[in-house]
């Protein structure tokens, strides 16, 4: 069935998806999506459990490539290269897509270091620049001011919100072109949670960014476009008022109105 | 009383009573054995212990200093050799080992070099290099050691590699980090104090060890730091002088066995308590 993709062409696309298809192995979980990211912009994408679009996240940044038995067909054009293309160097391209989890993995490393390994892999710095970088990183993600006085103990010691904001800084130290976010305050409370979003709005100015959310708020607050996924398929996209306001289709509008099932 | 609940708090009274009882079993017999060897060996601790080489039959006194030497020699030798071996070959199965035909078997034949009679081990040295060089050796006796302990540090590695979960593997890998450096400063990271349990538990093991020497280190009644010519080391010692007719050696002998019993303990009590750690989340 055709689905309906608006037409936002002023803005620049930073990855066209196109006819995507996703297996874990013989079971089909993503059908023939197709949808535009925007440049600086955030796209969120929503749905219910198991509705794919933890596993579209996934592909963007070939994290699925882990794991044998699990393979994506179709096209994903990031910067005029396809990057199912069996010849994309995945590592370059992890760096350049960033993502950061749902659940927090602080890396058994003191917070300093934490932030620092990600940066130390592609970039070659002085004592006094990657002092400033993890700094920078720090204070994006709203913890400067608690950690900078433990940067030296262990990414393990910091209590479970802290631990999400340390991850959070790890992703936005590398400077990455496009930032994954799966779930990013599922684990957090109200007060982190807050925090994020802000921390979401700031890194619209220099990144792009998709986020995978349960919360309805969180996407309408925070996003641009938002896609409504329902059983691997792209049900509705669109910039996010539309969306909310006025979705075009029964199901989308269903799902946030929480009618849905 | 719901008696549903009743017939519950009942099974588990019983079980804990059980529970409690082979638990009694087992540590009867233990501090039995500690209390027995302290006792008799006691006497035997001086310092002429850690001084004197072991004595000539006939003669008065004596001590073990040959032998903890030798024992510390080809122990120490044996755990430089087989930690790094082991390690890397446990992170080998950890990162290859699902549906490798080359991991599957590496980790069945440690599985059964786990499980293998350390004569055997010993026999097998010694129709490999001992009977070729013609001579017994300290090095034929850290061979022997090596391959008890290797197969415990890969195994204790490969099952430590695996409890790290996958979450904390995919966020390494989202960075753009290549895989030897997830394996490596994440991964192997994450469960270094487990790791490091492993080489202690090894070491342990291997200390004891009687069996694999005696065709390979066999025993030295002097003193020397040689370690391609025969060496004395407690467990060989301790077994020749414990079946000897001279009260002197038989003290030793006790001696001895005390010496590598409390070691022994001390070292599982270390990596029990300094190295613990709980696993990541």
């Amino acid at each position: 069935m055709p689905i309906p993709i608006p037409t936002v062409s002023q803005k620049n696309k930073t990855i066209e998806i196109s006819g995507l298809n996703f297996f874990y192995g013989k079971t089909q979980s993503l059908t023939n999506v197709s949808l535009d990211i925007h440049e600086k912009q955030v796209t969120a994408f929503i749905g219910p459990s198991g509705c794919g679009k933890s596993t579209l996240l996934r592909t963007l940044n070939r994290m699925y490539d882990l794991y044998p038995g699990q393979r994506a067909e179709g096209s994903i054009m990031y910067r005029g290269r396809n990057i199912l293309d069996p010849g994309q160097d995945v590592n370059m391209l992890r760096a350049k897509v960033g993502m950061v989890f749902q659940k927090p993995t602080p890396f058994p490393m003191s917070v300093y270091d934490n932030i620092a390994f990600g940066v130390r892999l592609y970039e070659d710095l002085s004592k006094g620049e990657m002092d400033e970088r993890v700094e920078w990183a720090l204070k994006k993600a709203a913890l400067w001011g608690e950690v900078k006085d433990k940067l030296t103990k262990s990414g393990l010691s910091l209590s479970g919100g802290q631990q999400q904001r340390l991850c959070n800084a790890r992703g936005v130290a590398v400077k990455p072109d496009v930032l994954l976010l799966d779930e990013p305050t599922s684990a957090l409370d109200p007060i982190s949670t807050a925090k994020v979003e802000e921390l979401i709005s700031e890194l619209k100015q220099d990144y792009t960014i998709t986020i995978v959310t349960h919360n309805m708020q969180q996407a309408a607050r925070c996003s641009d476009y938002t896609a409504y996924m329902y059983l691997g398929e792209l049900v509705e996209f669109g910039e996010t008022d539309q969306i909310f306001m006025n979705p075009a289709r029964k199901e989308t509008q269903d799902y946030i109105t929480g009618r849905f099932g | 009383m719901n008696p549903v609940y009743r017939k519950r708090l009942l099974v588990h009274r019983v079980g804990i009573a059980l529970s409690v009882f082979a638990m009694s079993i087992g540590l009867i017999f233990l501090l039995w054995i500690l209390t027995t060897l302290l006792i008799k060996g006691v006497d035997g601790l001086s310092l002429f212990l850690f001084t004197a080489d072991t004595p000539a039959p006939g003669s008065d006194g004596g001590g073990l200093r040959n032998a903890i030497l030798g024992s510390l020699m080809m122990v120490g030798l044996s755990t430089a050799v087989s930690t790094p071996i082991g390690i890397l070959a446990g992170i080998y199965l950890a990162e290859y080992g699902e549906g490798n035909w080359f991991a599957q078997v590496t980790r069945f034949v440690t599985d059964i070099m786990l499980s293998a009679p350390s004569i055997v081990i010993g026999l097998f040295v010694y129709a490999l290099y001992v009977a070729k060089v013609n001579h017994f050796s300290g090095y034929a006796g850290s061979i022997a050691l090596s391959l008890i302990a290797v197969p415990v540090v890969v195994r204790t590695t490969d099952n430590m590699l695996r409890l790290v979960p996958n979450s904390l593997l995919e966020a390494a890998f989202a960075l753009g980090a290549p895989r030897w450096k997830v394996a490596t400063m994440v991964r192997l990271r994450a469960v270094k104090a487990g790791v490091i349990t492993g080489v202690l538990l090894a070491l342990a093991r291997i200390a004891g060890e009687t069996a694999p020497l005696l065709f390979t280190a066999l025993n030295n009644q002097f003193f020397s730091a040689n370690m391609n010519a025969p060496m004395a080391n407690l467990p060989v010692v301790i077994y020749q002088f414990a079946m000897s007719p001279y009260d002197n050696w038989r003290e030793l002998a006790w001696a001895g066995a005390l010496i590598v019993t409390f070691t022994v303990l001390l070292l599982n009590i270390l990596s029990r308590t300094v190295f613990s750690q709980k696993t990541p989340n």
